[in-house]
């Protein structure tokens, strides 16, 4: 079986600098895959990559069986590959019901859609309980669920979240974490990129460790969190 | 003769001019953050483009109430073409450049226009005649009104409330919404931000027609240069409104528009100021409020603090 997705030899340069030197990896459908990496290792670049933002300077993106590269970022959604990008990203002038709207925003089938608004207001209550209210006076926290929440109203075959944890309380965080692992319960096929690397090696599949540009180390989520250079660069132990 | 009725209403439909054409500013400022100076000559050609259908494509003695439909086609045609064919090959291709780099060509872009019409269309050398729609002046109360003025009167209203509805109610309205205040993202949700940028110069060429219809019907003549000053008023109100924002458009031209012919209908009366009244004067008043708004509200009357964008 081929995977959902595969990237061979993916290069990526911003001008002259390479920000993504070749890195190669999959994603089988029903895993949980993470990138984790300091700042500048080339993760988020990597994610804007595959959602079309940015254009690759050489290598291959196949997705479901189709070539990437030269689809234009606002077709690539339809192809089921929905990207919550770092920093959140939520229209803060717009309610929070339209931001989920927006999420479905080329599907037709309004029961549907309903529906996923629904389950988008069950994952995560708080969304429903202030649904007419302009995103932008949501908590970061909030803001994060309604990224992720606005991410599934397209019913991908891949989600991508670019660092769901990202300058939130502990607690927080916490509830985003469970949340995706709620989301893997269910089956969705995610590609999580993260700086907080215990959180994410705990539930990954499979995990990649970037370093400036490149992939350093491979594995699965429970062999890097015992690898002993991981621990002592991403986890901050002696 | 000029009561105070009669020049708030004077006000009123010079400000609703300004914000037919400011619309034009806003929404192009709002989704590609450009400042279209070219869009004053796209009101003018609007204009031109009527006339055109009246004098060279319709029959001699037609009824207005037959030719007036056609000339708003007509105009409107002319306008979305020449904003659509600026977006596409003049700031397109310089999207993601340095922003001097459109402006200086939106500026260009102005004068080409201006003297394209100058060179080419018959007799623009000097002010062309527009048609008029027969009746009038209707008087009501002490105001007195031409048809061209009642024309105005009814296009802007319309034209602002079908673009909020539009704006606030469709599915294309909430993709522009999303684009302006995010366009990447809105991209990952499958917007086709290019087409989005494409319907904002289209709407603001479509009502900069009906504006330059609205102008040749009220003031009778049209001029090659009468897009310059014009242009710069509308951008004022826009600016004055909160670029970005449709409703500040509307409101910024009412504001402006009364503000001028308040200023230089009345501003001789206080004492010491006798010398500065009169239409001469307008043009001060209307900068010098732009100024005031500027110094102490910076994001426009009804625009969003600056913060929101990010």
């Amino acid at each position: 079986m081929t995977a959902l997705l595969e990237v061979e030899d993916l290069r990526v340069a911003y001008g002259k600098i390479e920000a993504v030197k070749g890195i190669s990896f999959t994603v089988e459908a029903g895993q949980v895959v993470t990138l984790i990496g300091t700042n500048g290792a080339g993760k988020t670049t990597t994610l804007r990559t595959l959602s079309g933002l940015l254009k690759p300077s050489g290598g291959r993106i196949t997705f479901d069986g189709k070539p990437l590269s030269d689809i234009p970022a606002h077709k690539i959604v339809a192809l089921g590959l929905a990207h919550s990008p770092e920093g959140r990203h939520i229209f803060p002038r717009l309610t929070i019901a339209e931001n989920l709207q927006l999420g479905a925003f080329l599907r037709s089938d309004k029961a549907g859609i309903e529906k996923d608004v629904q389950r988008a207001y069950e994952l995560f209550p708080i969304l429903g309980e202030r649904r007419k209210q302009a995103a932008g006076t949501l908590s970061g926290g909030e803001q994060q669920m309604l990224a992720m929440g606005r991410a599934l109203m397209s019913q991908p075959k891949l989600l991508m979240l670019d660092e769901p944890s990202m300058g939130l309380s502990p607690i927080m965080m916490q509830k985003i974490m469970a949340t995706i692992v709620e989301l893997k319960a269910q089956g969705t096929t995610i590609l999580l990129v993260e700086q907080n690397a215990q959180a994410a090696l705990s539930l990954a599949d499979h995990a990649h460790v970037m370093e400036v540009g490149e992939i350093k180390l491979s594995g699965s989520g429970q062999d890097l969190l015992h690898d002993e250079n991981v621990r002592k660069t991403y986890l901050g132990e002696d | 003769m000029h009561t105070l009725p009669q020049q708030l209403a004077n006000g009123l439909l010079l400000g609703s001019m300004y914000g037919l054409i400011a619309i034009g500013y806003t929404m192009v400022y709002g989704i590609v953050q450009l400042i279209n100076f070219a869009h004053g000559e796209i009101f003018m050609t609007g204009a031109f483009g009527g006339l055109t259908v009246y004098l060279y494509v319709l029959p001699d003695g037609i009824s207005m109430w037959i030719a007036l439909p056609l000339m708003l086609i007509g105009g409107a045609l002319v306008s979305v073409l020449i904003a659509l064919g600026a977006e596409r090959f003049a700031y397109r291709p310089l999207r993601g450049a340095p922003r001097l780099a459109p402006l200086i060509t939106a500026i260009g872009l102005s004068l080409a226009l201006q003297q394209a019409v100058f060179n080419w269309y018959p007799k623009a050398k000097n002010d062309e005649v527009f048609p008029q729609i027969p009746g009038g002046p209707f008087h009501v109360g002490s105001i007195t009104f031409g048809t061209g003025d009642i024309f105005l009167i009814t296009a802007a209203p319309l034209c602002m409330a079908a673009l909020a509805l539009f704006v606030r109610s469709s599915r294309t309205g909430r993709a522009m919404q999303a684009t302006a205040q995010d366009p990447d993202t809105a991209q990952l949700m499958g917007i086709d931000t290019n087409r989005i940028i494409m319907i904002a110069f289209a709407i603001g060429g479509l009502f900069a027609a009906v504006a330059g219809i609205a102008w040749g019907l009220k003031y009778g003549s049209i001029k090659y240069e009468m897009g310059f000053q014009a242009g710069l008023k509308a951008f004022t109100a826009a600016v004055l409104g909160g670029i970005g924002n449709i409703y500040g458009a509307m409101i910024g031209g009412v504001v402006l528009g009364l503000a001028e012919t308040m200023a230089s209908a009345y501003i001789s009366n206080v004492p010491g100021m006798e010398q500065l009244g009169g239409s001469g004067w307008a043009n001060v008043w209307a900068f010098v409020l732009l100024i005031l708004v500027l110094l102490f509200r910076p994001q426009g009357l009804v625009g969003e603090r600056v913060a929101d964008r990010a």
